[in-house]
């Protein structure tokens, strides 16, 4: 490949233009980092989800999964709420309608997908990170087995295999990582029979999510889930009864997981510069004092001999 | 021919002398038939075979552990108080060698050695816990997560680990006669204590920070943005008090080993006292700072809160109380006595913060399953073991002869 001078010259002066634009003139000291801007979400419709769990059995089978020990048509399952494991990524658990006769309220979880995920924060091996395209995905071949992001994650997703001795894995939804980066959309979106999950753009899910909400306030609440809680998440819910009656945790605040430990994190320098510094300086001190004292005894003792 | 009889022979006594302290191997043996070895040799009898079946059948058969409460016991006993209590090596190393308090010289030594141990078998109970132990390593050369708290606890762990190593050295050279290599790591005291005195400050204050993201799973008594110093701070006392226990029992163990001429080990445990009982009501007040931060009085009038209650009351204020009170009347028996409850009540306080109140409005809660407890006592026993063994043959609780007065 050849490059002329004149394109060389061209390409050089494009690119210090392109950086003394981007920068602009009031750069933030400490930038937070706000999200990969092109990633992809889904949107959940808790109002349109039906119980059919047809997203549970598309998961369990592109994920190749063990078959469940009670049949995805079984409707006993939603006796009890049930949480993800290491061999089912999504659950669809049942929550009685708080508004008096109203029908019974199903609600999907499955990982949340944060913006800037605790899990990922907590990893001592970086198995988990949150890629461009969105979904939070984890590596088994660096994974030492700690458990912190399970220890970590508010949300209570990701799941152990405990039961395997030597090469046990941490296991969570990928957001179908592998379909959706070859233009795909995610199994259980896809499976869905009353379009109850939207995939797309987490901006313009956003959208959408505000527009159904606009428009309809006696259906939904004023309220989507996962657009600010603990910093954002690309997984988005909007319902029509409140988020903490169908076991959505409101208490989790707007703050990203990572800040609560970058504080610490970031004292750790100053210690390890100052605390030398102070010990040494601790060190010169006693060791001066010893001095003086010995010589005072020395000074004393040849004043007794002279005496 | 001579020659080699004579070698064989030299190794044969050396054998004798070092590793079966003069006895011969009828006598050695014999010697252990104790009570104490009994029950260790029960325990071990249990212990081994559970470890066995841990590393071959997984951690889901022997232990409690879930998906909802994936630290047990071994995380919050073997670990976080391990590490506490293990703390001792560090304040006395500082102590003497930075802050000149040279009378207190004849506590680093067995301090630097129960520290050793100490983070040596949380080592142990982590690869218990963990899913791959094979893969320790990682974090530290194949795939660095420098976010992570636990990588901070990780990396310092293991150079604190050869820190100590390298402090107890001049003990070992002197039980192995290598007077040169003895000359040449005393010269590495001071430094490796300052470098000791900077990891423990961060790993000790990182375990409670690894608790940072636990804001919605930590019971709001237990939870605050103070944990890396509540951790730090109540870390010193432990290992202040952990001396003091730990100087008790070998004066009853080992005592006819314990030869420190003109140490007057009532004043030394007077003086540690003193120490303690500051360190425990700085640790008191800071607890009441958390509360009063996070604004949660309400809490207190609920079944954890009492127990949050009887935490910082029984175990924190009261062997407060009681170390001052035995300075002042210098009565060292009231202070092995309190460093006993300081010591308890430490452990409670990791095991709160780790099991009890983690995950405290859950329906699922965990409770160890025994094997959980088998292996956490086996381990405990190993330890004490080799403690045993170590004292028993090189200079920790008594001063070499060959070597005293030298390098002081």
């Amino acid at each position: 490949m050849e490059i002329s001078r004149r394109k060389f010259l061209k390409s050089i002066s494009a690119a210090s233009g392109a950086s003394l634009v981007s920068k602009s003139q009031f750069a933030h000291g400490a930038e937070r980092f706000t999200g990969w801007p092109e990633r992809f979400g889904i949107l959940t419709d808790i109002t349109r989800c039906v119980g059919c769990r047809s997203c549970e059995a598309a998961c369990n089978e592109i994920n190749k999964l063990p078959a469940p020990k009670i049949p995805f048509e079984d409707q006993s399952v939603f006796e009890k709420i049930r949480r993800t494991d290491a061999q089912i990524y999504t659950v669809v658990n049942r929550y009685p309608n708080p508004k008096p006769g109203g029908p019974a309220v199903y609600v999907k979880k499955q990982c949340m997908h944060c913006d800037e995920p605790a899990c990922a924060s907590a990893c001592l091996v970086k198995a988990f990170k949150k890629t461009q395209e969105g979904p939070v995905i984890y590596n088994k071949d660096v994974c030492i087995g700690c458990r912190y992001c399970m220890t970590a994650c508010p949300f209570y997703v990701p799941a152990y295999e405990y039961d395997e001795p030597f090469k046990p894995e941490v296991k969570k939804c990928t957001m179908c990582f592998e379909r959706i980066s070859k233009d795909g959309i995610p199994a259980c979106v896809e499976a869905c029979p009353m379009e109850a999950m939207t995939f797309g753009k987490r901006s313009d899910l956003i959208r959408v999510a505000r527009k159904r909400v606009i428009e309809q306030p006696d259906i939904y609440i004023d309220h989507i889930y996962g657009e600010h809680e603990i910093g954002g998440t690309s997984w988005l819910y909007i319902s029509g009864v409140p988020f903490e009656k169908i076991g959505f945790r409101m208490d989790l605040g707007t703050t990203p997981y990572a800040e609560l430990t970058k504080g610490f994190l970031g004292a750790v320098p100053l210690v390890l510069i100052l605390w030398p510094a102070f010990l040494i300086g601790v060190y010169m001190f006693t060791r001066r004092r010893q001095e003086m004292v010995e010589t005072e005894a020395e000074n004393f003792e040849i004043e007794e001999d002279q005496q | 021919m001579t020659g080699y009889i004579e070698k064989k022979h030299t190794f044969r006594s050396w054998v004798i002398e070092k590793l079966f302290m003069g006895k011969t191997i009828k006598e050695y043996l014999k010697g252990l038939i104790t009570p104490f070895n009994f029950v260790a040799a029960l325990i071990l009898l249990v212990g081994v075979p559970v470890s066995v079946y841990r590393f071959t059948q997984g951690i889901g058969p022997s232990t409690n552990l879930s998906d909802n409460n994936p630290w047990g016991l071994w995380i919050g006993f073997d670990v976080l108080a391990g590490v506490a209590l293990a703390a001792g090596g560090f304040v006395m190393g500082t102590a003497v060698y930075l802050f000149g308090l040279k009378e207190y010289h004849p506590t680093v030594r067995p301090a630097v050695l129960t520290g050793f141990l100490g983070y040596f078998f949380v080592v142990v109970g982590l690869c218990f816990d963990l899913g791959r132990p094979w893969r320790l390593p990682y974090p530290m050369f194949v795939s660095v997560g420098v976010t992570s708290v636990l990588l901070l606890v990780g990396w310092h762990v293991a150079l604190y680990l050869a820190t100590q190593f390298v402090e107890f050295c001049p003990a070992l050279f002197e039980w192995l006669g290598l007077k040169n290599f003895r000359k040449w790591v005393i010269k590495l005291t001071v430094g490796a204590t300052i470098f000791g005195a900077i990891l423990s400050t961060l790993h000790q204050s990182a375990l409670g920070a690894l608790f940072l993201l636990t804001p919605g799973k930590l019971h709001p008594l237990w939870y605050s943005s103070f944990l890396p110093v509540f951790f730090l701070i109540s870390a010193i006392v432990a290992g202040i008090s952990m001396v003091i226990f730990e100087s008790m029992l070998s004066h009853r163990v080992f005592g006819n080993r314990i030869n420190h001429q003109g140490v007057d080990f009532d004043k030394l445990t007077l003086g540690l006292g003193k120490a303690a009982a500051i360190g425990l009501f700085a640790y008191f007040a800071l607890k009441w700072v958390g509360v009063a931060h996070d604004n949660r009085w309400d809490l207190l009038n609920t079944p954890l809160g009492h127990w949050f209650l009887v935490e910082v009351f029984i175990f924190v204020f009261f062997p407060c109380l009681l170390f001052t009170w035995a300075v002042r009347k210098s009565n060292a028996a009231l202070v092995r006595f309190a460093s006993i409850i300081t010591v308890i009540g430490i452990i409670i306080n990791r095991i709160n913060v780790a099991i009890v109140g983690l995950n405290w409005n859950l329906e699922d809660r965990y409770f160890p399953h025994w094997m959980e407890f088998a292996v956490t006592i086996t381990i405990i026993t190993v330890g004490v073991l080799t403690f045993r063994w170590i004292v028993n043959r090189m200079p920790v609780l008594y001063e070499h002869p060959e070597y005293k007065e030298i390098d002081q």
